[in-house]
């Protein structure tokens, strides 16, 4: 019985892998080496980006040095969006589909998107300290992501205290889907709600036209972070998926020890 | 109340045709998080027949019931009322399906005839006053008819959850406890109901810890233990003393009041 | 069935049943207006001691204070249904019967919307009074109708999902809020515009239009989600 068992077990993990949508199909084609490929590239990645950032960009005129902040900044906050974006599609879909593998694939968005939020919101603080003296300032930017930071911060909470069951999933879904759609809708509130009061503007310093090199800079940062962001979502989501199948051997395992 | 008889929807009316059966469950399964309450049911019950459920609390009587119900989504397998999938065509079968929980529950500010009103507007019913007063009559609420139901006491409000109940005369009614709290009048009235629909040729489903009540009320009898069917069959080839041993120490109750 | 309505007839008619029945009950307990009221009529006090409220401020401050009253109040007139429904009894009754659950989310949300009116209709004229604004204009009645209509749209949605979920009461005020800010700001806005006007200033009427029309969808579809088992 319990060979059969671990048998099992060991099928079911090694089932999550293939068997896991999108994720699945590319981690299929890329193989197990593919996720240390993965691994390798993001290192280099972000190896490179530190390099970019601080060495290879040249010095903003105006900021100074703390305007390097910008490579790790934009990134972080461009793919926090995306992944935003991948919670309302994981709970679309599971809501249609009732899958709880997609499920899984929107709250380890949520998760990361939460942290990279978190992320952005304290670089973009420690920005504003260096620039404009202020440790926050409610530009329409910062401000959303604020909001943003709040409703997956509720998102998770819920998730939290619903547990594993089908009733958390399915009120987290219709929170993801909520909270990305009013997003757009809070941006430009809070811009029109800034510009039109002009004592509030702040000089933001914008961004005007960047040099060549800047660019580049801020591209190989954004590839590092998109690298990091995927494996990330991979890992978190093997992880994720791990747990369930192993709560729901061990119920099974409980469940026949009583009959 | 009107005589006529609600037919299952998607019925053939050829004489060669099995009747559609009242409940139909396939391979039901239903979990809130990772522990299945009911782990794999299929059963069948035929049209216009009387089925009663035992079980010990937390078998999953009430998620059955809840699941026929359409209130409750199968996590995995299909449950049918009246051939009626409770998912794909919820909207059709809960127009056939009635159901009275656990616990009565009805609009407290509104008065008894009101809540009545209400709920025959809400399944498009366009003689809700009639049928209320009919219904009103019925359950012995008539004096009670037009005061707040917050007033009421735990039987009289449990008599017009069952007015509620029946309030669209549903080819299919799904009883949850339904003699807990009653009064000897009406838990008389309540058996003449179950009886006459019987006679109607309506389906009706219940669960109850009465034992003996249980039996002379249905035709069929089903018990649930963990969430898994542990006897389905007539009620009268029910082996009374398995079941008690089954309880073992849960209340149940053979003969005296509930 | 000749006797029984179907369709959109239905839907229609049931839409207004629900609203009738919340309606009737609140009519007779009083007990939303009750404390809905007095907490509206609390707030306004309280901020004019919170704020140096010289009659030159007036008009800056007011409006805010004004709908942070109505919203607080209406979270708490929302909230407060929450521990009410938290058995699902009532709800299940409701939801046994062959009703579009977007019919029950939008009949409850205009019911919460009536509801709450006629509270701004008592605390107007006293905030006009307290705060001494050229506030009692018909051009106000679009604004605290879109407003309260957005309020009461989150509102509704997130107190059956706490319902539901038995989530504890602080998680309703977090998912609401970061929701509600474009009504915070567009009604604020919208109602300072009114006792300022300014030339070339945004659409907030507009955008209120355009967050009630969007929640207010979305929400109906979701609805189903939320009180499904």
């Amino acid at each position: 019985m319990q060979s059969v068992l671990q048998d099992s077990a060991k099928g079911k993990l090694a089932d999550i892998s293939r068997r896991a949508p999108v994720i699945g199909a590319a981690l299929g084609w890329l193989g197990r080496y593919g996720e240390l490929a993965l691994l390798a590239l993001t290192t280099i990645g972000m190896l490179l980006t530190i390099w970019a950032a601080f060495i290879y960009a040249p010095t903003e005129a105006v900021e100074g040095p703390v305007q390097r902040i910008f490579y790790v900044h934009v990134p972080l906050a461009w793919i926090s969006y995306l992944a935003f974006f991948f919670v309302l599609v994981g709970s679309v879909i599971y809501l249609w589909r009732r899958d709880e593998r997609w499920d899984a694939f929107a709250r380890v968005n949520a998760e990361i998107g939460t942290v990279f939020t978190t992320l952005v919101l304290i670089s973009g603080s420690l920005w504003g300290r260096a620039f404009w003296g202020a440790w926050w300032v409610w530009d329409e930017r910062l401000t959303t992501s604020l909001l943003m930071w709040f409703i997956y911060v509720g998102y998770l909470a819920l998730r939290a205290y619903t547990g594993r069951t089908a009733q958390g999933a399915r009120a987290g879904a219709v929170v993801g889907i909520l909270g990305f759609i009013v997003t757009p809708i809070n941006y430009m509130s809070v811009k029109w709600w800034r510009t039109l009061h002009p004592d509030q503007v702040l000089p933001l310093g914008g961004t005007p036209q960047l040099p060549a090199s800047m660019i580049v800079a801020l591209m190989i940062s954004l590839v590092a972070f998109t690298l990091l962001y995927t494996l990330l979502t991979i890992e978190v989501y093997k992880l994720e998926r791990a747990t369930a199948e192993a709560e729901r051997l061990r119920v099974d395992v409980e469940l026949s020890g009583q009959e | 109340m009107s005589a006529q008889m609600l037919q299952p929807a998607a019925q053939p009316h050829t004489a060669a045709a099995t009747p559609t059966p009242a409940i139909a469950l396939e391979r039901l399964v239903k979990s809130f998080d990772v522990r299945p309450v009911l782990r794999g049911l299929s059963y069948t019950l035929p049209a216009g027949r009387t089925l009663v459920i035992f079980g010990p609390n937390g078998a999953g009587k009430t998620t059955l019931l809840r699941t026929l119900a359409t209130l409750a989504r199968p996590t995995a397998g299909r449950a049918l009322v009246a051939g009626l999938d409770v998912v794909a065509d919820a909207g059709e079968a809960r127009r056939i399906v009635g159901y009275v929980g656990h616990q009565p529950h009805a609009y407290e500010e509104l008065t008894a005839r009101e809540n009545l009103l209400f709920f025959a507007r809400m399944y498009g019913l366009r003689d809700g006053a009639e049928r209320a007063s009919k219904l009103l009559e019925r359950v012995g609420l008539r004096a009670r008819a037009n005061d707040r139901v917050r007033a009421f006491s735990r039987g009289q409000a449990q008599r017009l959850a069952l007015a509620r109940g029946i309030v669209h005369d549903p080819a299919v009614l799904l009883l949850d406890e339904p003699d807990t709290g009653l009064d000897q009048e009406a838990l008389a009235l309540l058996e003449r109901l179950v009886a006459e629909r019987r006679q109607r040729g309506l389906a009706t489903v219940l669960t109850t810890h009465h034992l003996e009540r249980g039996l002379r009320l249905a035709d069929d009898a089903l018990t649930l233990v963990r969430g898994r069917i542990a006897y389905a069959g007539a009620a009268a080839a029910l082996d009374v003393a398995a079941i008690e041993r089954l309880y073992a120490g849960e209340p149940l109750v053979n003969g005296g009041a509930a | 069935m000749s006797t029984q309505a179907t369709g959109a007839r239905l839907a229609w008619e049931q839409f207004w049943a629900i609203i009738w029945k919340d309606l009737r009950s609140e009519l007779r307990t009083r007990q939303a207006w009750m404390s809905m009221g007095l907490f509206a009529l609390l707030a306004l006090v309280v901020f004019n001691f919170a704020f140096d409220l010289r009659v030159e401020n007036l008009a800056t401050v007011g409006p805010g204070a004004l709908w942070i009253a109505f919203i607080f109040a209406s979270i708490l007139g929302l909230s407060r249904n929450i521990t009410v429904e938290q058995d699902r009894g009532p709800m299940d009754r409701l939801l046994v019967a062959p009703v579009d659950r977007a019919v029950v989310y939008l009949a409850k949300v205009v019911g919460n919307v009536i509801v709450i009116s006629v509270i701004e209709a008592v605390a107007l004229p006293i905030f006009a009074m307290l705060y001494n604004l050229p506030i009692i204009q018909p051009a106000i009645a679009p604004i605290l109708l879109l407003g309260t209509l957005g309020v009461a749209a989150v509102g509704t949605q997130f107190a059956a999902l706490a319902a539901n979920t038995r989530a504890r009461e602080l998680l309703t005020p977090l998912l609401i809020f970061p929701l509600i800010v474009p009504v915070v700001i567009g009604a604020v806005r919208a109602t300072e515009a009114l006792l300022t006007p300014i030339h070339d200033d945004a659409p907030w009427l507009g955008l209120l239009v355009a967050f009630d029309v969007i929640f207010l969808s979305v929400s109906a579809i979701t609805f189903q989600f939320v009180v499904e088992e």
